[in-house]
């Protein structure tokens, strides 16, 4: 029922994780299909997807998706330039290829040939106009207004044939990796009306009405070959309703189930779990603005004290891998060598002795607005008082919460997914960050991430995000106790389909499913 | 009784009036509003700023409750913040399927609950007396959404004999397709049942004892007509009553059952639009209910007057 809990559990996972398999299934209908129990992929059918609902809010423009529904349905209907793998590296979907120029401040994309619903081939005029869109100042819902700002409009232009040259205000070795992330799709330089969908996507809309279902139909001429199924339905329905229907043969995908039902279907042979490992974060914050944690010795005394196995054990019901306070486990640009941090209640004790903070009480503010919050802060508390700590734990509104997060306590929850890493220090971690859950700002570090961001030398930008992350998990604010595993779950005749993380190229992709 | 329906939809729609008030204050009075809530959390201030413009939220509550107030007259109840669409769009997308949900549950709940009532009433104390009350006891203990969820698990699941969930149903197919509404309609309909079945026999048993009936048996009247002509008016009236009473446990099982069965009614949108801040639709979506329940609650006590003209329903 709480669909807006969902979108923002979503927003703030933007990310993926490990899950190697799920990039079996590009290598075409044969390497998915062992995955996923043989045979060869057929054509026709409905194949009916759920995912939690959102009413009214439900969109099928591209650019004001914020939803894991709206997602999924524009998914369908359009494609980016680019999409995300496994591991947030970027892949190409509607640029073929691209290169930037020696200070990453141009950017030239070649696109692939593409037909749009209406018939027309795709063109720069689409992207520019695509952007243009996004960017236009009078659309406030537009996801990715913030991110891609950095696009110099005027500069850029068709630079002849089928590349578009894309001019930046400054200098990002991440741009392409920009274009695969929420609300980027490409529409044809005819769409003017959200409710005539003019994409280059694997389906063509039949119906939608918000709130209520979604249908679409395979589009013969897509450039990627086309979908297997006839007809696709993208539907809203709650987490135990998304699991009655599945048992019961009533659809064919559910998106975000829980541990429960994982559990509850073991046995169950008409149902099967993708579970893509550790694919989101779950961070209690820390602000570092405020006392007593603008002591880099405090933070790392309550980092100490966190049983983080404990935590995955209770709080996630073991379905996780345990954090070691950074984001972006499994992902691209990830320190993998830093040592994980485990408890030590005595060396913590001493550092917040000598910080004079033992025997304080310190307000924690939390929400259910995702699943595990309240329990996390609850045990965390309990952890923290074998060091002689009190931390007081206050629930506080769902709706609000990341608004309210970070005004209210000295600490906070914090959970976030699927987006790059660059994207999540970039949003959650510079002094001008509007969303920095634990009021990290340093103008050093500030300068270190624009200097990783221009670096167009891939073995030199990896170290230098290194080392940001290696200063967040020794003086930051951010205890990372988990990483979730992410559930989707399909019925049994479901083929080409496997574990992804959300926002991912293959998370709530139908185009290479079929039914046997 | 034309003069108090008169009274009665005069004073409902104070009432009415009343409660736009008091949904708008209640409303306002949450954290957050619509730009809030829609905006995700990497929107600079800037941003939710011109949305709040946008949507209005800007201008002083007075003013804006005042714009939607004088919008209802004409049928107008305003715009959602969320779509940008009229609010009447959602009511008619949603009222019908609730009310389809609603009409089907009282066909069944009344004749089931007065045919029970009755005969348990009617042998006091014999073993099916015994049996009905210990059977609607136990079924009133057990939480609605407890039995969707043994209903789904059992009917739907393991045997496979009525759908699950009414996922991907369209409006149309629920007349076509009237498995859908078994267990929905079981899981409202149930407690209703045994609160109204239960009146229903007190009713009965009180009227038998009563003087007028045993000397009305005295001097010979048949049974049959001593049962259908004086015992079921007199006992159905506590009876209907009740019904407009448990108005609330019908609404609160109709929640629960829209989210365990994917059902796309007034519920379920009611409690997105709170959670939207979307005022609009909240407050179109109350008066509606509010109408509803008051019209619903008029045409029981009618019907009790009329039923039994010299009862105190006229007060």
């Amino acid at each position: 029922m709480s669909i807006f809990r969902n979108r923002r559990e979503f927003l703030a996972l933007t990310g993926a994780a490990a899950g190697g398999i799920a990039l079996t299934a590009c290598g075409g209908p044969g390497a998915t299909d062992e995955a996923a129990g043989g045979g060869e992929p057929r054509r026709g059918g409905r194949f009916r997807a759920l995912f939690t609902g959102g009413g009214e809010q439900e969109t099928i423009d591209p650019h004001a998706e914020s939803l894991a529904i709206d997602m999924a349905r524009t998914k369908a209907l359009f494609d980016r330039l680019v999409e995300l793998d496994a591991t947030m590296a970027p892949v190409p979907r509607l640029a073929a290829k691209w290169e930037s120029n020696a200070d990453a401040t141009v950017w030239r994309f070649t696109l692939r040939e593409a037909l749009f619903h209406d018939g027309k081939p795709l063109a720069p005029e689409d992207v520019l106009f695509t952007f243009a869109r996004i960017l236009d100042p009078k659309a406030t819902t537009h996801f990715a207004q913030g991110l891609l700002s950095v696009i110099d409009l005027k500069k850029s232009r068709a630079a002849g044939g089928n590349v578009v040259e894309v001019a930046l205000k400054r200098p990002t070795a991440e741009f392409p990796a920009l274009l695969g992330t929420l609300g980027t799709a490409v529409v044809s330089s005819r769409y003017a009306d959200p409710a005539r969908p003019a994409g280059t996507g694997a389906f063509r809309l039949k119906t939608f009405q918000a709130g209520r279902s979604f249908v679409a139909e395979r589009f013969d001429d897509h450039w990627d070959g086309g979908a297997y199924v006839d007809e696709l339905h993208v539907l809203a329905a709650d987490a135990d309703a998304r699991g009655n229907a599945l048992r019961a043969g009533e659809a064919e995908f559910g998106y975000e189930m829980t541990p429960t039902f994982a559990r509850t279907v073991q046995a169950d042979r008409s149902v099967r779990v993708l579970a893509a490992k550790g694919s989101t974060a779950h961070a209690i914050v820390m602000k570092c603005d405020q006392e007593p944690f603008d002591d880099p010795d405090v933070t790392l005394a309550f980092k100490l004290l966190a049983d983080r196995e404990k935590l995955v054990q209770v709080v996630l019901a073991g379905q996780g891998v345990v954090g070691n306070d950074m984001f972006g486990k499994g992902y691209q640009y990830y320190p993998e060598d830093v040592p994980q941090r485990t408890r030590d209640v005595e060396e913590a004790r001493a550092l917040l002795k000598k910080a004079g903070v033992l025997n304080r009480t310190l307000s924690l503010y939390t929400s259910s607005v995702a699943n595990g919050f309240v329990e996390a802060a609850t045990l965390f508390a309990e952890q923290a008082a074998d060091a002689g700590l009190r931390v007081k734990v206050t629930t506080g509104s769902s709706e609000t919460y990341f608004k309210d997060q970070l005004t209210k306590g000295v600490m906070g929850s914090h959970r976030s997914g699927a987006m790059t890493i660059p994207n999540y220090l970039n949003d959650r971690l510079l002094s001008t960050s509007a969303f920095n859950a634990s009021a990290w700002r340093r103008k050093d570090f500030d300068a270190a991430f624009a200097t990783a961001r221009s670096t167009t030398d891939e073995a030199e930008r990896t170290r230098l995000y290194g080392r940001l992350q290696r200063t967040v998990h020794d003086e930051g604010g951010l205890l990372v106790w988990g990483h979730p595993d992410w559930l989707n779950a399909v019925s049994s005749r479901v083929r080409g389909m496997d574990a992804a993380p959300p926002n991912t190229l293959h998370s709530a992709r139908f185009d290479k499913v079929w039914l046997a | 009784m034309r003069g108090y329906a008169f009274q009665r939809l005069a004073l409902g729609a104070a009432q009415l009036a009343l409660l736009a008030v008091l949904v708008f204050a209640l409303t306002a009075l949450l954290p957050g509003d619509a730009a809030d809530v829609r905006n995700n959390e990497d929107a600079t201030d800037a941003q939710v700023a011109a949305l709040r413009e946008q949507l209005g939220l800007d201008r002083p509550a007075v003013e804006r409750f005042t714009d939607w107030a004088a919008g209802l007259p004409t049928g107008d109840f305003g715009t959602s913040l969320v779509s940008g669409g009229p609010v009447r769009d959602i009511l008619a997308d949603t009222v019908g399927t609730t009310l389809v949900l609603g009409a089907v549950t009282l066909a069944v709940v009344l004749p089931v609950a007065v045919l029970l009532g009755v005969a348990s009433g009617l042998r006091e104390g014999g073993r099916l007396d015994r049996t009905v009350t210990s059977v609607t006891l136990a079924l009133n203990a057990v939480p609605d959404f407890v039995l969707a969820l043994l209903l789904v698990a059992g009917l739907s699941l393991k045997l496979g004999l009525l759908p699950a969930t009414w996922v991907g149903v369209e409006a149309g197919d629920l007349l076509a397709e009237p498995a859908l509404l078994v267990l929905p309609v079981t899981v409202v309909a149930a407690r209703v049942v045994c609160l109204l079945s239960r009146q229903v026999r007190a009713g009965v048993v009180s009227v038998l004892g009563a003087g007028y009936v045993v000397q009305a048996r005295r001097l010979g009247v048949p049974r049959r007509t001593l049962l259908l002509r004086h015992v079921l008016p007199n006992a159905a009236v506590p009876g209907i009553q009740e019904l407009a009473r448990v108005g609330d446990n019908l609404v609160g099982g109709v929640l629960i059952v829209e989210a365990v069965f994917a059902v796309p009614g007034v519920a379920t949108a009611l409690v997105r639009a709170v959670e939207a801040r979307d005022v609009p639709t909240v407050q179109g979506l109350a008066l509606v209910v509010a109408v509803a329940a008051l019209l619903f609650s008029l045409a029981a006590d009618l019907l009790c007057h009329r039923l039994v003209p010299r009862t105190e329903v006229l007060r």
